[in-house]
């Protein structure tokens, strides 16, 4: 495996990056130049669209391809023209939550249902981080956003069953903590000959301390956000341990935590933990874990939450194949001709 | 295709022929009338000739493919009406930033809104030129006639590929569903887009005096940064004053500076004219007939049409204000060509607008009652 430097030499333009410190969008850069690498992809063949938005600034100005930056929500579209034109370009369209899923989602539903061969990227940071913090159709319900100073009104999309129900033919849905799953599944995208949709849950240090409310010096947020997504996330068919609930604590977390300790004594774990819906809560690691729930009449304690309880589900969804689109139009093309 | 030879068409498949012979192979658009036939058309003829047809889930998303495709490679055409071209505004923007040859076909109908949705207007003479953000020059082409539906329309391409720019062809209602005869020629000229000289080309800036820069493709290896921000010659972003007002001027200057070889206006009688008519489309039609009429009467009238919208051909409008005693400007629409004689004509010439809504022109009898007027 080649080391950073090796693979930012072979793959990355020296341009200032415009991410703020800690941003996902730098780990999803190295995950896709690893994949490229490990498929011994040419970059010369290699054309990245993107739109709008932070997780635009993934492929331009940074990769040492062909780039086509775009306007807000249309970077598919763009890439549907290239891509039928030239079958041979290697298309990767990178993509954000707003951008992929609010403007440009009507695009998204049609080109998976088209199966146009090329891979979509969408960084899902639960809001518009660009322009400060805005409502996205991502975020959770009831999120402080600056569009939403009492929370936020509406649902979230879970953008993963859109596509996989708009005819993808190939889904999945990583984190940026799962950063080698991410790598192999954009390597199995990337060669899907079909449409390929992968959704990446990114920690955005700049407006989740606000929307999601994770209060912590700088320097920690970031590793705190990662953190948190995995704490948020299981991985779909995998066997998971479920030893383990969550309490919803009364009052300040750091005080409350001190009781349930006392509590659980030594019948299991307890730290503190972030989570997605929940908040910031106690994670009680246990061998047995009624016995552990039974310890918790205590003040402290608001609420326990099962395992999963308001998690994200994540990993492959779809694997199927059916008719490319660019392959459909040049069978049209062989009928119109007489050709057969 | 049709075959070369005399033909009766429709006007909008006169323009689909056109673009088929000038090498256009991708389209991307989206079913509107007045629009139709074309879309219809190039969906059958294309894969015939190893094109490709794309139908989209909307305008926004025609155009996004049309910007796409030309960087691929392709000379790329999409046909709407005044509605798409709206919705089309942001990616064009795009487009002129980015110098992406292609061309719009813009078969206008009557607004605002879904107005009289299959009948005809000239109100897009402004979308055309003022229609998106920003500030940028454009070339917009007037067709009256099924046979100019064809030949202004490779005429449309070889601008946008010499240029680099989008091409808007402003036909209306009553040219695209105009049946008449068309003779389509053995071959047309076919102009292509500047390609890369070297392995070291700046795809958004040049010394050459066309202002006009190479234009590499996807996939040459090149490396390409296309972006619409403000970006230096190599593509790179670069929000400094500098570096955005010379993109934004060059973009302007090389379409500016080539008007008198872009500038295309037929004139009728005009040379010994005392009282003329400035119109373009199908609103020209009976002006024509109107000018006839009055030489008949004795009265010295003359046409001047407009086959480009824009750039403005200022210098014939100048010329002209300074020969004739009255203007009479014709229009579909309720007055946009007059503000631009007007502005160029500076109250040299006494300057009179005829205007009809409803999607119908003003008739020949109007014209001629007018004419007679400001002769007077």
């Amino acid at each position: 495996m080649k080391n950073l430097g090796q693979l930012k030499a072979d793959y990355i333009v020296n341009n200032l990056t415009a991410f703020c410190p800690g941003c996902g969008n730098g780990m999803i850069l190295n995950c896709f130049v690893r994949a490229v690498d490990d498929l011994g992809w040419n970059v010369d063949d290699i054309l990245c669209v993107s739109g709008i938005g932070c997780s635009s600034w993934i492929p331009s100005p940074h990769f040492r391809g062909d780039t086509l930056h775009t306007t807000h929500g249309r970077a598919l579209a763009f890439a549907t023209g290239a891509k039928v034109f030239n079958p041979s370009l290697k298309t990767v369209v990178f993509t954000g939550d707003g951008d992929g899923a609010g403007i440009g989602g009507n695009h998204l539903i049609h080109a998976a249902r088209r199966n146009i061969g090329l891979t979509c990227i969408l960084v899902n940071n639960f809001n518009y981080a660009m322009t400060g913090g805005q409502i996205a159709p991502t975020t959770l319900h009831d999120s402080k956003t600056s569009t939403s100073p009492y929370g936020n009104p509406e649902q979230p999309f879970d953008i993963a069953k859109l596509v996989a129900a708009a005819g993808a033919t190939y889904v999945a849905k990583w984190t940026t903590n799962h950063v080698l799953e991410l790598t192999g599944s954009m390597k199995e995208a990337m060669q899907n000959p079909g449409f390929s949709f992968i959704e990446v849950l990114s920690q955005c240090p700049t407006q989740q301390r606000n929307i999601l409310n994770v209060r912590a010096p700088a320097q920690e947020l970031p590793s705190r956000l990662l953190d948190m997504l995995a704490e948020s996330t299981y991985i779909v068919d995998r066997e998971e341990r479920k030893n383990y609930f969550y309490i919803v604590l009364v009052g300040e977390p750091e005080a409350a935590i001190k009781g349930v300790e006392r509590a659980i004594g030594d019948t299991g774990k307890v730290r503190l933990v972030d989570h997605l819906t929940l908040g910031r809560v106690a994670r009680v690691d246990a061998t047995d874990i009624e016995a552990a729930k039974a310890r918790l009449g205590i003040p402290e304690v608001k609420r326990i939450a099962d395992a999963h309880e308001g998690k994200q589900e994540i990993g492959v969804f779809v694997r199927k194949q059916r008719t490319e689109y660019t392959e459909a139009l040049r069978e049209i093309g062989r009928r119109a001709r007489g050709e057969q | 295709m049709l075959k070369s030879g005399k033909h009766l068409v429709l006007g909008n498949i006169a323009c689909a022929e056109g673009t088929l012979r000038v090498g256009c192979r991708l389209f991307a658009g989206y079913p509107i009338t007045p629009a139709n036939e074309i879309t219809e058309y190039m969906s059958g003829e294309l894969p015939k000739v190893g094109g490709y047809f794309l139908q989209m889930e909307d305008e926004i998303a025609s155009i996004a493919a049309c910007i796409g495709g030309s960087w691929a490679g392709a000379k790329p055409m999409t046909a709407t009406s005044g509605p798409g071209f709206s919705l089309m505004q942001e990616n064009l923007s795009y487009a002129h930033m980015t110098e992406t040859p292609l061309v719009v076909v813009d078969v206008q109908r009557s607004g605002p809104s879904t107005g009289q949705s299959t009948d005809a207007s000239q109100q897009d003479f402004y979308q055309a030129r003022y229609g998106a953000h920003g500030d940028y020059e454009v070339i917009a082409i007037s067709p009256w006639s099924a046979q100019e539906m064809f030949d202004l329309t490779v005429r449309a391409f070889n601008l946008a590929e010499q240029y680099r720019t989008p091409v808007y062809f402003l036909a209306d209602g009553m040219i695209g569903h105009i049946r008449e005869e068309l003779t389509v020629p053995e071959d047309v000229e076919i102009v292509n887009r500047k390609s890369p000289s070297g392995p070291n080309v700046t795809p958004f800036g040049t010394d050459d005096p066309s202002l006009v820069p190479e234009m590499p493709k996807f996939g040459q290896g090149y490396r390409l940064q296309v972006t619409g921000s403000s970006h230096r010659p190599n593509g790179v972003r670069d929000y400094s004053p500098k570096v955005h007002a010379d993109k934004v001027r060059r973009i302007m200057k090389k379409i500016t500076q080539a008007e008198p070889k872009i500038r295309d206006v037929a004139k009728v009688d005009i040379d010994d004219a005392e009282v003329a008519v400035i119109s373009f489309g199908a609103s020209a039609r009976p002006s024509y007939g109107a000018v006839k009429k009055l030489r008949e009467e004795g009265i010295k009238a003359g046409l001047l049409r407009l086959k480009t919208l824009w750039p403005f051909p200022e210098d014939e409008i100048t010329n002209l204000s300074g020969k004739v005693d009255a203007i009479l400007v014709v229009e579909m629409n309720a007055g946009k060509l007059i503000r631009e004689v007007q502005r160029v004509a500076c109250g040299q010439t006494k300057i009179a607008s005829l205007t009809r809504l409803g999607g119908v022109t003003p008739t020949q009898g109007d014209i001629a009652q007018e004419l007679r007027r400001l002769v007077q």
